[in-house]
């Protein structure tokens, strides 16, 4: 299952269920910085995304951009995590997340202690990443139909999906 | 006027204190009929723009649920003590704030049955009201207006209606339809469920587009809030003023009258004269405030020549059982019920006590919020949420209270709030009728779901039972002032113009939601002070 610039949309908030609003011309091309986080994020989004969904890069770049103009301190927030788990990651690798295998991914946020976190967007360095980072990633698809499909349910909770969903039979 | 405007009005004719429904309907209704209405609220004026954060915060676990609502300020302003038998979680069941509790609510709106206003007449429970469902049901008709209730005549245990809802119902759920066979086979009645929510749009509010936390935020405005009354009465010329706490009210010479109320803001301390005074500052501050403003003329607190200020504190208890069963049943689509039974509440076996039961559309975990709580991710977490997610089934419903002595709102003079006043201290206990009537419910909630060939995994029962947040009782009604706190226009018995508008004043607590109770009777209170001043 691709999830497409339009699931991010649906993630923010922005596009209902109508069809999406402001940040659907949004682009990150004068942004290195965010530009960065996307490509960033995209290697945790490996690791914690169900292997069925296929991330692509319009949607988390419109996801990213639509977090860095709708809340203060995100942006901040989320390259502080990232860069925590990547000076963790070169400790133990001497290389960056990003340049770990992906099935290596998954055992340096668990030896990261982020299974275990419980997310708090000042708290220790493993408790920021889940936060910002796996959190965020986890938010963006299960509280969208694409995420919601997975497990069964098309309307899931933080998605206006109207008033049809609860009635229908299975 | 101070650089914060929040200043006192000049001349007022009506001071409210409060801006939850109660003020904010009793503010309104008077400030359209062209008085000069001040309202004082002591929480803040919350900008519903954020309500898109609030509701992603609702759902991530990092942040606490009193946060959205800031229902636990950290200076002392919500302090407050629980010394009864059982512990009372004063600041999950209140919020304060324009728009007041209903910022938070769940919307559920039903009116009292008949019997809820003579049960010692009927079944030598409680006392009798000085009012009847027929002295209410026009106001009730009014209230339903107001709040935009989608509700239906297929209730056949339903109160008399001269008037039918001004919105349809929901229709029914999915999970409706699986209860409905099992109701069937149990022979207990299902029907609609009248909720303050929009099915259409109403009153220039959207429809519901199915976001499924109307408990704690719902972002679409959908669900009714008292905010919107606080802004009507606003466009009528009502001034309202946030973060003003009253810290009691003032007599005058006779001590027959209130003069003033002295409340404290960012900026200071002020006093703001009325001609009339309205305390809506729910069922536990209401109380509170009248204690607090005890003076040589009414030394146990004003308007307590009866003793009852903040006795008889009342509550509906919650009741519920669910499980899974071997079939989806398609949970947490909508944060709301769509069918519940009144079949329970007007018998007499094993108690009179009235029960209320609900079919619940939000059973068991959603899939978001497990995958921001767990230990898993990936494929892992997906088969965990595939297993958790879509078989569960919960039915919940209110058992009445019966007003005691026991049970009551009193000041704690040992600890004081952030403005140095004594905090209320919330007495609750459960008694064993209710705890008879809770175990009658629990084994009706268990037939049903046997019926479903449900494996029943939680019950509650009157152990763990808990309150439903509904605070009553506590400045009951009455026709006589060695007994009650105010007459039957709920004007306080010993004061010339001071008038409670909340459900501290219901007699009975039957086992109804009681907003809508309240909203009724707000606007029949500001029908009273119409008349006398
Ligand atoms: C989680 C939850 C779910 C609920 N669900 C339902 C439901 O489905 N159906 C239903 O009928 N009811 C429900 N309720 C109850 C409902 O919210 C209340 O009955 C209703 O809001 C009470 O209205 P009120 O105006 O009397 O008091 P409130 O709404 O509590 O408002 C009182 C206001 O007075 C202010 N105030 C208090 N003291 C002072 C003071 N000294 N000076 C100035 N201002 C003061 C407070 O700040 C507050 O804003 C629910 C409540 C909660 C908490
Ligand atoms: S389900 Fe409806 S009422 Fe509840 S939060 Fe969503 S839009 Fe609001």
């Amino acid at each position: 299952m691709e999830l497409t610039r339009r699931d991010a949309l649906v993630a923010l908030g922005v596009a209902g269920t109508a069809t999406g609003g402001a940040y659907a011309v949004s682009r990150l091309e004068d942004d290195d910085t965010a530009e960065a986080v996307v490509e960033r994020l995209s290697h945790v989004a490996e690791a914690v995304y169900p292997s069925e969904v296929d991330v692509t890069h319009d949607f988390l770049e419109t996801y990213v951009v639509g977090r860095v103009e709708e809340r203060d301190g995100y942006l901040e927030g989320v390259t502080d995590a990232l860069d925590s788990l990547d000076s963790y990651t070169r400790n133990l690798r001497h290389e960056g997340f990003g340049d770990a295998p992906p099935d290596a991914r998954d055992s340096l946020l668990r030896y990261m202690g982020v299974d275990e976190a419980e997310p708090a967007p000042d708290g220790t360095e493993a408790e920021r990443v889940r936060y910002y980072v796996v959190n965020e990633l986890q938010y963006a698809l299960y509280t969208t139909p694409v995420g919601g499909k997975l497990v069964g349910i098309e309307n899931p909770v933080g998605y206006p999906g109207g008033l049809n969903s609860y009635r229908r039979e299975p | 006027m101070t650089e914060d405007g929040r200043a006192p009005v000049e001349d007022a004719d009506v001071c409210v204190v409060g801006a939850g429904p109660a003020g904010a309907l009793t503010a309104y209704t008077l400030a359209s009929r062209g008085y000069r209405v001040v309202v004082l609220e002591a929480g803040e004026r919350f900008d519903r723009g954020d309500d898109e954060r609030r509701m992603e915060e609702s759902l991530r676990p990092a942040h606490d649920a009193g946060e959205l609502w800031n229902m636990e300020t950290g200076d002392g302003r919500d302090a407050y003590t629980s010394s009864g038998e059982r512990y009372y979680p004063l600041n999950a069941a209140r919020v304060k704030g324009v728009g007041g509790s209903t910022l938070h609510w769940q919307g559920m709106v039903m009116r009292l049955h008949e019997k809820d206003f003579e049960m010692e007449t009927r079944h030598g429970v409680g006392r009798d009201w000085p009012i009847s469902y027929d002295d209410l049901q026009p106001y009730y008709v009014c209230a339903e207006k107001e709040m935009g209730v989608a509700g239906g005549d297929d209730n056949p245990y339903a109160p008399p209606r001269s008037q039918p809802f001004p919105l349809p119902a929901f229709e029914p759920s999915y999970s409706d339809s699986l209860f409905s066979d099992a109701c069937d086979e149990v022979g207990l009645e299902m029907h609609s469920v009248p909720n303050a929510r929009n099915p259409e749009p109403y009153d220039g509010r959207g429809v519901c587009v199915g976001y499924g936390t109307c408990q704690p935020v719902c972002p679409s405005g959908a669900k009714y809030t008292a905010d919107v009354h606080v802004a009507k009465a606003e466009d009528e010329g009502a001034r309202v003023i946030d973060r003003a706490q009253v810290e009691r009210l003032e007599t005058d010479g006779e001590g027959d009258a209130v003069e003033s109320a002295v409340y404290t803001t960012p900026s200071g301390t002020y006093r703001q004269d009325a001609d009339a005074f309205v305390v809506a500052c729910g069922g536990v501050e209401t109380p509170r405030l009248l204690l607090l403003s005890r003076s040589r003329d009414h030394p146990d607190g004003l308007a307590n020549s009866s003793g009852a200020v903040g006795r008889y504190f009342t509550e509906h208890l919650f009741v519920g059982a669910g499980g899974t069963v071997d079939q989806p049943t398609r949970q947490n689509h909508i944060g709301f019920i769509t069918s519940e039974s009144h079949a329970l509440y007007d018998g007499e076996d094993p108690t009179p006590l009235g029960t209320k039961l609900e079919f619940l559309n939000y059973a068991g975990p959603s899939p978001a919020i497990e995958a921001m709580n767990a230990d898993e991710w990936g494929d892992a977490l997906l088969e965990d949420l595939r297993g958790s997610y879509g078989n569960h089934v919960s039915m919940g419903g209110l058992v009445e209270q019966v007003p005691t002595e026991k049970n009551w709102v009193t000041l704690d003079k040992t600890t004081t709030d952030n403005l140095g006043n004594p905090v209320p201290d919330v007495r609750w206990s459960v008694a064993d009728r209710e705890a008879e009537a809770i175990r009658a419910a629990n084994t009706v909630q268990n037939d049903v779901l046997g019926a479903m060939d449900a494996d029943v995994g939680w019950t509650v029962g009157p152990e763990d039972t808990g309150p439903a947040y509904h605070h009553m009782c506590t400045t009951r009604m009455g026709h006589h002032d060695d007994e009650s706190v105010v007459d039957h226009r709920t004007k306080a018995h010993d004061l010339e113009n001071l008038y409670i508008s909340s459900s501290s004043v219901f007699v009975t607590a039957g086992a109804m939601n009681p907003t809508l109770s309240i909203a009724a009777l707000a606007l029949k209170t500001a029908d009273h002070i119409d008349d006398d001043i």
